[in-house]
């Protein structure tokens, strides 16, 4: 495959060249000839220009024909589904504006080419044409910004009511950590002042704080479906973000503060593995992988779908894997879990 | 040039003499104080600077088509951090930076405002040079000391700055989190001071000049919109370049004088730091304070460059010019309330994200207008479809395309899942980035006559802009679904996520393209470099157009004009106007230079 790319681009590299030494010589035979765009220069440019119109369409048309798969799959989170449906309006308001403006552009630009004794409209204002869209604009983007800020202010509502379970990220240079507020689902204070590795209390736990006992440090993020969950985020470092796709989440994780996000998952890692458009794209993935494992080359393991923590701020040189793996489940499935972690107290007597 | 303007500069050319002074190599091309010869020394400075920041694109998309491939072009070039030509994560992450930096900074807003700044704020107006020539020396001169620093610190033993153009603290504060984060980042703090610096003396003097200097009869409402958007942009950068100085002193006090502006709470590399009260926020606040605006620095002038090689090749006035110039206006003044819109998900509070998500989402109003006045300058004109006419083109069709997605990202609730991701990088490139190179090609076809005499090839132009614009294209419209898909930016390699690796025919692609594109440029370089020497001779007036540069003499000499200062009847835009009877103002010649008193029966319209 990228020998084949490799060959196209020296043979695109090679014609172009030829082209352009091909077009110099052309321009040296008429020496007499300015530099200034004749008759000639505009008809071909023009049509030019409205091949480009063409291009831009085509290249629109195949980026969704090939590439409209690889978009994100449906929001697995309660807020999510209002993210994607403002999402799609955006885009369909979008297309319309970029389709006639393009349109407009490239079509004026082959239709009125220059042509010699040709006559140019002085038209150099004209308030109702002006007023027209500068008013559109207005009403469709106060849509837009009231629609979204009303979406804004709901999701960034992080309150305590419905009892939400209290998860914290932690982020380090280069691995996510979380922590459960455990039975009484409060965390602990915590400080990076308290890290005591040789301990193992890495998250520098307050050990004397009551609610920290029963806090549950975890390597892999359980999330029980329909619960609303209210994360706090922290970073013992540099900044890091934890962005979570298919629940339409992130927020920034910042040393020196706590900050949150919220959200409620709606489909379980389960459910997710079945849809159609989940079964299509890991079975492509694996296809891939199938060749490679064939090939000897790494990154070839089957793959099964998961949702995924992953890091989105430049935080240092693996910043690129820095990934935590999230699984959602059904609530007897999350409980059973969580009972069968160990607590933070329990780790601490251990170590004495 | 029309017989009727050389007729009123030939008057007083007999009166005054030359203005030539006695040069010596050194003053005349080196420490010069006449404005076009920095404005070669800006372009100069700047295209070298260019070469630099798109081979290192092009050395990190190679390494995002082909992850862990060895190529032995990175072994030559990166050496010990592509061991056995397989490039490191670190000089990745260097290389991402380097190119951010020096592309915003050193060839967009110094290459290209300072550039055409310098030659046309002078010119335009009618002044014989900037209010102070000196400083407008100084300004240049500490430009390229801050451009060789930081081409130096690409060859520092723990490599260059690698946190980003942003340069985001903690990472870009401690060398423990980042070895770039050592020499090299204090490097390029002290580069970025001394460009402030530089930046400042140049804004400040544009800001005077046009202010003080235009010629008589030269109104506010006559300026040309270069002109308009030159001014406008020095005032921004006057506003928001000593925020951004303030943010670096602030992040070189922390990083070796152990205050806390930006940091609290650190354990890193099994201690604790004494940092204690920071905020890493503080530091995103203060840098996009300029950075927002930067984005406007860089296309403000690309924008009206456009304006007047549009309305000039188009032989038709400027569309609904004073709405132009409400829109300068106005985007400039959003343009320092919005820096939010990069701090959606920094943590800040919610409520304030709400404020820049209705200011951001404003700005899109004068730009619509603008798009829109450009598509209908191009209604029934004579488009003569000069390279410059076409890089003017493209830089419309990529405003819209890159300014429409913005839509997206200026929105908070949707920035929430593309924040950071590849649909951003593809949005401003296209909005920004290539908008702003188009405009800045579009200045050199046009205006090279101007600064070199001579003429540039105008079919190896036609090559350059067709390849280019084709492949930008390729490069950023695919890059917004590997957005959408998800993959953050930044990421040396996508291999350690199953989920992204059917992306990898895509980022093959946008290689190919990217490729493609500079080799492209390699057209530019050569058409540049051998038209200043075998270009064929220009005339004074090659596009016939109405503004007052054309009216000086192809030869070059300190004062611009010999004799006396043209002076202006008229805006820059009566091209194809015609009296009542349907002919053109001056028989024959389909524009009215603004020199040009206003004829019989002719009425000057209120613009």
């Amino acid at each position: 495959m990228s020998t084949v790319l490799t060959i196209a681009v020296l043979v695109l590299v090679a014609i172009a060249i030829w082209q352009m030494t091909k077009i110099f010589e052309l321009s040296q035979v008429k020496a007499e000839m300015t530099q200034v765009a004749n008759d000639k220069d505009n008809k071909y440019n023009g049509y030019l220009l409205f091949a480009f119109l063409v291009f831009i369409y085509l290249i629109t048309i195949f980026s969704f024909w090939k590439y409209s798969k690889f978009i994100l799959p449906e929001a697995a989170s309660e807020h999510g589904r209002e993210y994607d449906s403002l999402l799609l309006w955006s885009f369909v308001i979008i297309f319309i504006v970029q389709t006639i403006t393009q349109a407009l552009l490239h079509y004026f630009g082959y239709k009125y080419r220059g042509e010699k004794g040709k006559k140019a409209l002085f038209f150099a204002d004209n308030d109702r044409l002006e007023f027209i869209w500068t008013i559109i604009p207005v009403i469709v983007l106060a849509g837009l910004i009231l629609w979204g800020l009303y979406t804004w202010t709901n999701i960034m509502d992080i309150n305590e009511d419905d009892d939400p379970l209290i998860v914290e990220l932690y982020a380090q240079q280069f691995n996510w950590t979380a922590r459960y507020g455990g039975s009484d689902n409060v965390l602990g204070d915590a400080n990076v002042r308290m890290i005591d590795i040789d301990r193992a209390n890495i998250l520098g736990l307050d050990e004397s704080d009551p609610n920290a006992s029963d806090d549950i440090i975890v390597k892999e993020l359980h999330l029980p479906v329909g619960r609303k969950v209210n994360f706090k985020m922290r970073s013992q470092d540099v900044l890091h973000s934890a962005y979570m796709p298919h629940f339409r989440a992130q927020m920034n994780c910042v040393p020196g503060m706590i900050t949150e996000f919220s959200f409620t998952p709606s489909i379980t890692t389960a459910e997710m593995r079945l849809k159609p458009e989940i079964v299509d794209k890991v079975n492509r993935t694996n296809a891939i992988r199938a060749e490679r494992a064939a090939n000897g080359e790494p990154n070839s393991d089957p793959w099964e779908f998961d949702y995924v923590l992953l890091c989105n701020k430049i935080c240092g040189k693996s910043h690129y894997n820095m990934q935590l793996k999230i699984i959602v489940e059904t609530e007897e499935e999350y409980n059973e879990w969580i009972a069968s972690q160990q607590t933070f107290g329990d780790l601490m007597a251990s170590m004495n | 040039m029309s017989v009727t303007a050389h007729a009123a500069v030939d008057e007083h050319a007999h009166d005054h003499g030359h203005h030539h002074h006695k040069e010596t190599f050194v003053t005349k091309y080196i420490f010069s104080q006449d404005h076009k010869m920095i404005s070669k020394q800006y372009l100069i400075t700047g295209l070298i600077m260019g070469f630099i920041g798109i081979a290192m694109s092009l050395l990190f998309r190679l390494q995002l088509a082909w992850p862990g491939e060895s190529f032995p072009i990175f072994e030559t070039l990166l050496g010990k951090w592509a061991p056995g030509g397989v490039m490191d994560a670190d000089v990745y992450l260097a290389l991402v930076t380097i190119h951010g930096t020096i592309m915003v900074f050193f060839v967009l807003t110094a290459g290209l405002s300072g550039t055409f700044s310098n030659l046309l704020i002078p010119l335009q107006i009618g002044a014989r040079d900037m209010a102070s020539g000196f400083l407008n020396m100084v300004s240049y001169w500490l430009f390229f000391i801050s451009s060789v620093i930081m081409v130096v610190s690409l060859f520092v033993e723990a490599g260059p700055a690698a946190a980003g153009w942003t340069i985001y603290p903690p990472l870009s504060a401690l060398p423990m989190a980042q070895p770039g984060s050592g020499m090299g980042m204090t490097l390029w703090l002290v580069s970025m001071a001394i460009f402030i610096a530089s930046s400042l003396l140049g804004s400040l003097n544009y800001i005077v000049t046009v202010i003080n200097l235009r010629t008589k009869g030269m109104s506010m409402t006559r300026l040309p919109l270069t002109i308009w958007a030159f001014f406008v942009t020095a005032i921004i950068g006057v506003i928001s370049f000593p925020v951004l100085l303030s943010a670096a002193l602030l992040l070189i006090m922390d990083r070796s004088f152990g205050t806390s502006f930006f940091l609290s709470d650190i354990f890193i590399q099994g201690e604790v730091l004494h940092y204690q009260g920071g905020s890493p926020v503080l530091f995103e606040h203060l840098f996009w304070f300029l950075g927002h605006p930067e984005v406007y620095i860089v296309l403000l002038p690309a924008l009206g460059i456009t304006s007047e090689v549009m309305s000039t090749n188009a032989r038709k006035p400027i569309f609904g010019y004073r709405a132009m110039v409400a829109s300068i206006l106005a985007i400039a003044f959003l343009s320092t309330i919005v820096w939010g819109h990069h701090m959606f998900v920094s943590g800040m509070n919610p409520f304030l994200g709400s404020v820049f998500t209705f200011t951001t989402l404003l700005i899109a109003i004068p730009s619509a207008v603008k798009a829109f006045n450009y598509i209908t300058t191009l209604w029934k004109g004579n488009l003569q479809l000069n390279p410059a006419m076409l890089f003017s083109i493209g830089l419309v069709s990529t405003f819209i395309t890159g300014g429409l997605t913005g839509i997206i990202l200026g929105d908070s609730t949707l920035d929430i899942n593309v924040h950071d991701t590849y649909f951003v990088v593809a949005h401003f490139h296209l909005v920004m980035g290539i908008s702003a190179l188009y405009g800045l090609f579009a200045g050199v076809y046009h205006w090279f006559p101007k600064m070199f005499k001579r003429m540039m090839n105008k079919n190896l132009g036609y090559v350059h802009f067709w390849i280019t614009a084709v492949c930008a294209y390729g490069v950023f419209f695919p890059m917004h679904f590997v957005g959408m898909a998800g993959v953050p930016r930044r990421y040396y390699e996508n291999t350690a996520f199953p989920m992204f690796d059917e992306l990898a025919d895509v980022n093959v692609l946008v290689t190919v393209f990217a490729l493609v594109a500079g080799v492209a440029q390699l057209v530019f370089v050569y058409n540049f470099i051998h038209s200043i020497f075998y270009g064929k001779p220009t005339v004074q007036n090659p596009w016939k157009s109405n503004t007052l540069e054309w009216t000086a003499p192809v030869e070059h000499f300190h004062g611009n004009w010999e004799g006396e200062i043209p002076e202006v009847h008229r805006w820059a835009y009566d091209y194809s106007k015609t009296k009542e009877n349907g002919e053109y103002i001056i028989a024959g010649q389909d524009f009215v230079p603004q020199n040009i008193p206003l004829q019989e029966d002719e009425e000057e319209l209120n613009h």
